[in-house]
This record gives structure tokens, sequence and C-alpha cells, in this order.
């Protein structure tokens, strides 16, 4: 998918060393991989099926965004995930958060 | 001040919540974890996926020991037998007395055995346990054809996973319907297509009356209620759960089918609270105390009695109970009250609540209207109370689940489409798109049609 391979060359460029924030900031504009807490039920299927071996699971738990700069954006995931728990979000994870995270209060 | 005790029997969704809310909110309590089954915390749901080979058995862990000292939690592995509510403090099996400050019970709900003879022979499953997940895998490489029993979830899950081992796979149905309490006639038909495609044999209007076992007390068959004997080497059981609340028995904590508790989640004894599937919650919707066996509710519950534990007093709002699943290839979710019928005369050990589901699904405190849209292997089906959505059910196509979600959950004034409800497939769908994107302006659009 075009789509993809773009983000993907975007994070190649992203260079290493980069200030963690400017490189969340990046995620930011290009989106990623978003959860909803409340239909996550901890199978792990997600993580299993991770070529690059991130645990969606934790991120799905607290409610967060996987901005781990490993992700390659292939989707896989997203596909897998029995519950629909996953989804790529391009913008607004911040308004969608607080409406749909039952559990947003779970990350103080 | 001294640290304040906190005792959690139980170590699933509700418990495991429950001890890192607590932790983030009182950093020197010293919080105690007691677990039946010797490991961390497993996913239950992902029991089905770890039974489908979807998932090593590794992987269905969903905590880490390292987890539980970074947070500073007492994993003990016991089983709690007593409960002495003056003393404030829990027995274990074997012997090991823990008093308490703050006793939260979240034992969950154990699978229940068949009301018939045979169910202790050999070959005889439950999907309920990781112990008992394994030795199914085990036995289903070995055996050849398998009777699976019971309504819910559980039972597609286990006939499945059995059709995916190679297992010639007949699962009775007692009724002529698929998931009776939950599916209307459409969308028991789509599911079944895909069951049959998956060479699992329906048996319709069928009732086992007994497990018959060899002279080895392995199963050799089932009987059935016309008296025929029916040939199989297995027998998976689903037939409902059952809220494991055995260490409240000789105490003075009120119980219903579950342990009574109020909007704090704190039973009627103080100190003592319970959540998850043990815990039967007041219910705004049906205006009743209500059982979940449900993953969400549970982790919900979990934080709710948490904070009331460290002190926040918070009152905990039931929200509507949810589930989405994937049976046989086919998504589905289920929101609110979706049941158009129930059954009053349902023999009692049919009324066991399967897993994945709620009491509220099925109860009906006024008469409801419904809007139905079917296209292909995609239903929508709406349940209304005057202007508001009460309940959903979809099959296949997932796009509206979570505006159907948060309209119900919010009580969002849905009289605008009423009118619409008479047009069905796709029309409906806009509709509710339309409705949606309208509330929600720009930020939903962006969300429906990414
Ligand atoms: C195959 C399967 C499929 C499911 N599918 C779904 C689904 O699709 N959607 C959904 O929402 N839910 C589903 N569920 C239900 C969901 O898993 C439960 O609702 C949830 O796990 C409840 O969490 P809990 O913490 O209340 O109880 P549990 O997860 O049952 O945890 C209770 C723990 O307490 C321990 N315990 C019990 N008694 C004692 C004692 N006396 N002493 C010490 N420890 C004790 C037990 O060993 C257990 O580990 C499914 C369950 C199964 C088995
Ligand atoms: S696959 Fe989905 S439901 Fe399972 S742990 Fe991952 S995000 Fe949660
Ligand atoms: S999109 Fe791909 S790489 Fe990124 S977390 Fe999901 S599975 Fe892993």
């Amino acid at each position: 998918m075009a789509k993809e391979s773009f983000f993907r060359t975007l994070f190649k460029s992203a260079s290493q060393d980069a200030d963690q924030d400017d490189q969340q900031a990046d995620l930011a504009k290009v989106g990623c991989v978003v959860p909803d807490a409340s239909r996550c039920v901890q199978c792990g299927v997600c993580g299993y099926n991770c070529p690059v071996g991130i645990q969606v699971r934790d991120y799905a738990h607290r409610g967060l965004p996987v901005d781990d700069p490993r992700c390659i954006t292939c989707g896989n995931c997203i596909n897998v995930c029995p519950r629909g728990t996953l989804r790529w979000e391009t913008q607004a994870h911040e308004l969608l958060k607080d409406r749909f995270l039952l559990t947003a209060d779970l990350q103080v | 001040m001294q640290p304040i005790r906190y005792v959690i029997v139980g170590n699933g969704a509700a418990g495991v919540t429950a001890a890192e809310t607590i932790r983030q909110h009182d950093s020197v309590g010293e919080i105690t974890i007691i677990s039946a089954e010797p490991f961390p915390m497993y996913s239950r749901p992902g029991l089905a996926y770890v039974f489908l080979n979807e998932i090593s058995k590794e992987q269905v862990f969903a905590r880490q020991p390292e987890w539980y000292q970074q947070m500073r939690l007492n994993l003990l592995f016991g089983k709690a037998v007593s409960l002495d509510v003056d003393r404030q403090a829990v027995q274990l099996e074997d012997g090991r007395i823990l008093p308490y400050d703050r006793l939260l019970i979240a034992t969950g709900a154990r699978a229940v055995p068949p009301p018939y003879a045979g169910a202790d022979l050999k070959g005889v499953h439950y999907l309920d346990t990781l112990a008992g997940t394994k030795e199914l895998m085990k036995q289903a490489k070995r055996r050849r054809r398998a009777v699976v029993v019971g309504g819910g979830i559980t039972a597609l899950e286990m006939t499945e996973g059995l059709a995916h081992h190679g297992v010639d796979t007949h699962y009775f149905l007692r009724r002529d319907r698929l998931w009776g309490k939950v599916f209307n006639d459409t969308e028991a038909k789509i599911l079944e297509g895909r069951m049959r495609q998956q060479h699992v044999h329906i048996h319709y209007n069928t009732e086992a009356v007994e497990i018959l076992g060899d002279r080895r007390g392995r199963v050799r068959a089932v009987r059935l209620k016309d008296g025929k004997e029916f040939k199989c080497n297995l027998v998976g059981i689903a037939i409902g759960v059952r809220p494991s609340i055995d260490l409240v028995k000789d105490t003075p904590i009120e119980t219903d089918r579950a342990i009574l508790v109020d909007e704090t989640m704190q039973s009627s004894v103080r100190n003592v609270y319970a959540a998850g599937d043990c815990a039967q919650v007041y219910d705004p919707w049906t205006e009743q105390h209500m059982l979940d066996i449900l993953w969400p509710s549970a982790v919900a519950e979990g934080h709710a009695v948490a904070l009331n534990m460290v002190g926040k007093h918070r009152a905990y709002k039931k929200g509507s109970p949810f589930n989405a699943c994937l049976l046989f290839g086919l998504h589905i979710s289920t929101m609110g009250q979706i049941n158009p019928r129930r059954d009053e005369d349902e023999p009692e050990i049919h009324q066991y609540l399967s897993r994945g589901s709620s009491e509220v699904w099925y109860t009906y405190p006024r008469h409801y209207a419904s809007a139905w849209a079917e296209e292909g292997d995609n239903t929508i089906r709406l349940v209304m109370d005057g202007d508001y959505l009460v309940g959903a059910l979809l099959v296949g196509d997932q796009t509206i689940a979570d505006p159907l979600r948060y309209i119900i959950e919010n009580r969002v004034n849905f009289r605008e489409i009423h009118s619409d409800f008479s047009i069905g497939g796709l029309a409906l769908k806009r509709s509710v798109q339309r409705f949606w994107s309208k509330s929600n302006q720009s930020q939903a659009e962006s969300y429906l049609n990414p």
C-alpha cells in the first residue's frame, strides 16, 4: 500500500538519536495504532503477530497509542485482533481517548 | 500511620486491575494477591485463541512475574478457604492466615458441570482454565469424535477449536436456534452457515441426558433424550458458569446469585468488597442487581473497587454491558438489551449465564421496539425504548459499533432517525452514520471513514 510505504520511509528517515519528543510529534502527524482499552481482553494475539515484537497488549491495557519507534506500520496487529480493539489513527487521539476509553483515568 | 493491608482473593482481570489501581493511589500499602491457579495473570478469553492455535500457551500470560515485583504486589499461590469477618482474616487451604484491613473478593466464576450422570468420566472437558485448556488440547489430538453441549460463546469457541483440530465435531442444540438467548433466526443462520463451512455438524432439538463410559472410565457415547446413544469420545461442556462464592458461605455477607455490592462495591460487611464475575452490581438500566460475565465489566469494577478501597469514595455506575467476539471468522458485537424474548420455562440449569454475556442482555423491564437490517452476512439489530437506543447487535460489518455504543451509554436522543427504521440494509447503517457524524462533526467523520 502506498500509504504504508510512505510511513515507512518517514520512519526510516527519522534519525536514530532524534529527540524522543520530536519522534512522537512525527508519529502524531502521520498516525499510529490506537487502542480502545475498553474492548481489549488482553489475549495477546496482537503482539504475537507483530513482526518486530512490540507487546501491543501493554499499550492496549493502558489505552495509549503504540508510539514505539520500531513499529513498521504493517497493520498486522489491527487485522488479527479478535475484538476490534485497534485502529489506525491519523489524528485526534486525544479527543477519541476521552470519548471511548472507560479506563482512561488508569493512566495517571 | 501503619500501612493499610489489602488482601485480594483472585488473580484475574478484576483482582489484578484492582491491585494495580490501589498501588497507583497508595504507594505504601501492603498488597497481597491470593491465586488458586499457580500462574501470573492470564487472559481467560485468550484461552479460546490458545485452543485455536492462534497464540502460544506462553503468550496468554498478560502479566509477567517481574511485573508483580515492580508494582510491589505480593503474589501468593494457594486457595482461600475461609473468612472471618470479625477478626478480619482469610485462611488458606494450607493453614496460612492473612489478616486484612480491606479485603477484595475477586474469585470469578467457574464452569458448571452437566446436571446428569457421567460428568466425571475421562474425556469430559471445559474451556475454563489454563490447565483445563491444555488438557483439552492434548485430548483433541487423540480423539476422533466430539459432542459439544451448551448455548453461549464458550460452547461455540469450543466447537470452533475442536473442528480446527480436525475432530469430527457435533454441536447439540436443545432448541432450534444457535445462541438462542441472544440471536434471532437470521443471525443464527449466518453463523450456522459459517460453522458448516468448517464441517461442524449441528444437531437441532437434541439434548444429552447422560454421558456413558467404558470399563476404563472413558467417554464412549452420550445418551439422548429419545433414548438413543450417540457415539463419541470427547464431550465439551459449556452450559454456563456459577460465581465462585464458597468463601463467603459461612459469613453474614449477603449473596443472591453472587455477592451483592453497593455502589462503592462494598458487600454488606464493612471492609469486604467484591468485583468481577463473583459480584452482583446495581444496574441503572434494569434497576436491579445484575451479573456480568464479561472481561470489560471485571476491569471496570476492579478499577472502581480499588478507588473505594483506598478511601476515595466513588460511586460506581455500571456501564452498558458490551462484548465483541470473533466466531468462525465472523465479528459479532452485542451491547445493552437485545433479547427479543425470555424463556420463562427454562429449567434452572439452563438459566446459568454463559461466559462472555450479561444478564442485562436478557432482562426487559419495559416494552421495547426494534429495527433491523440485513445485507448478506452483515446484520444490524437496534432495540429502542421510546426515543432512546438501549441495545444493539451487529454481525459482520462493525463500522457503526462504536457510535452505537456511545449512543447507548450516553443516552443520546435518537428520535431524529426513527423514521429511517423501516428502511433496511445499508440505508439504516448510513442513517446511523449520518446521525453520528452530524452530532460529532469532523472528528467523527475521520473516525467512520478513515
Ligand atoms: C473461554 C472463555 C471465553 C470468554 N470470552 C469472553 C468474551 O468473549 N468476552 C468477555 O467479555 N468475557 C469473556 N470471558 C469471560 C471473562 O474471561 C471473565 O468475565 C473475566 O475473566 C472475569 O474476571 P474475574 O477477575 O472476575 O475472574 P477470573 O478471571 O475467573 O479470576 C478469578 C481468579 O480467582 C481465583 N480464585 C477463585 N477462587 C479462589 C480462592 N478461593 N482462592 C484463591 N484464588 C481463587 C481463580 O483461580 C482465578 O484465577 C470468557 C471466558 C472464557 C473462559
Ligand atoms: S489482540 Fe486485541 S484484544 Fe487481544 S490483547 Fe491485543 S488489542 Fe487486546
Ligand atoms: S503495526 Fe505492525 S509493527 Fe506496528 S505494532 Fe502493529 S504489528 Fe507491530
